[in-house]
């Protein structure tokens, strides 16, 4: 008699699991499929002159973020108090990506607010954001010193987020 | 005639609303065609649910401006459906390609197919075996 109750038991045990890991996915985190690639190479005008090229080039052979911004974004507005506070601790250069944004506004901002990065792209046109794979600023890339992306957040960075998935990758490309 | 007037100046409203992709026709029908296609297949990843063909988000205008331009470089369809899954993996298609990742996705409704006649037809087996006893009794 046991195995007529199990049957099923068992199915809608499986189908419980299934919807506790389902419903617990955010359908607007898409995992990025440069993970554990090479990071795109890319040369761009600079947000401060038009005239320089920056890029891939401003962080080679470096661990690094690239932050993914633009001034309509407002949980970029959120998490540049914390960009700044990691840039003057000097861990790690962070390189800027400007999307989609108006140059003006942009120098604004990081004029009024501050700026930690240590070079800004102006991807006027979303031409190297679609090679980042970008959706939906604020994305934040982990480069290791072979630039290979090793982590990809998406949405505001925070202090716990920082230490939690960002700092051990690190320390583990650092001991290497 | 007022009432008229109404009617075509709304419809004359929603029309430009219709619009959303304002780029250049190709002059050449097959590679417009081919156009179309790709952009009806490929999913906008800020408005998930909408094609980058009905989507006036600046990602899918960007995402077309890229097709068009791999069209006019004489791009095949499977190249720029492998730009397009290489940056932003298989979920930016409407229809994933069968691939180690994705295979779960085109199986399992086979195997679910399989396991329910499987279950049926041992049901049906069963209860073929029993013997006809809920019949209802003559004259009742």
């Amino acid at each position: 008699m046991m195995s007529k109750f199990m049957l099923p038991l068992v199915a809608f045990a499986l189908l419980v699991g299934m919807f506790v890991v389902g419903l617990n996915l955010d359908p607007s985190r898409i995992p990025s499929p440069l993970l554990q690639h090479a990071a795109p190479e890319f040369a761009i005008p600079s947000l401060h002159d038009a005239n320089v090229l920056v890029g891939s080039a401003s962080y080679a052979n470096q661990v690094a973020l690239v932050n993914i911004w633009a001034t309509w974004c407002p949980g970029c507005r959120q998490e540049h108090g914390f960009l700044l506070e990691l840039a003057a601790e000097g861990t790690i250069p962070i390189f800027g990506l400007n999307w989609r944004d108006d140059r003006v506004e942009a120098l604004r901002w990081l004029e009024t607010l501050g700026d930690p990065y240590v070079a800004s792209g102006y991807d006027v046109d979303g031409r190297v954001g679609i090679d980042w794979g970008a959706y939906g600023a604020p994305e934040t890339f982990l480069i290791d010193s072979n630039g290979i992306v090793i982590h990809k957040h998406i949405a505001p960075l925070t202090r716990e987020i920082w230490e939690h998935d960002f700092v051990p990758l690190i320390g583990a490309n650092k001991a290497e | 005639m007022k009432l008229l007037t109404i009617g075509v100046g709304f419809f004359l409203l929603i029309s430009t609303a219709l619009a959303i992709d304002v780029g250049q026709s190709f002059d050449d029908p097959e590679l417009q065609h081919r156009y179309e296609k790709i952009i009806a297949e490929v999913r906008c990843l800020k408005c998930q649910n909408q094609t980058i063909k009905d989507s006036n988000a600046f990602l899918a205008s960007d995402l077309r401006r890229e097709i068009r331009r791999m069209l006019e470089e004489g791009k095949t369809d499977e190249e720029i459906y492998d730009f397009l899954v290489a940056r932003y993996g298989d979920f930016a298609l409407y229809r994933p390609r069968t691939s180690g990742r994705t295979l779960i996705l085109w199986v399992a409704p086979m195997i679910f197919l399989v396991f329910g006649a499987v279950v049926l037809l041992r049901i049906v087996r069963r209860r073929m075996a029993l013997p006809i006893d809920d019949e209802p009794a003559e004259g009742a």
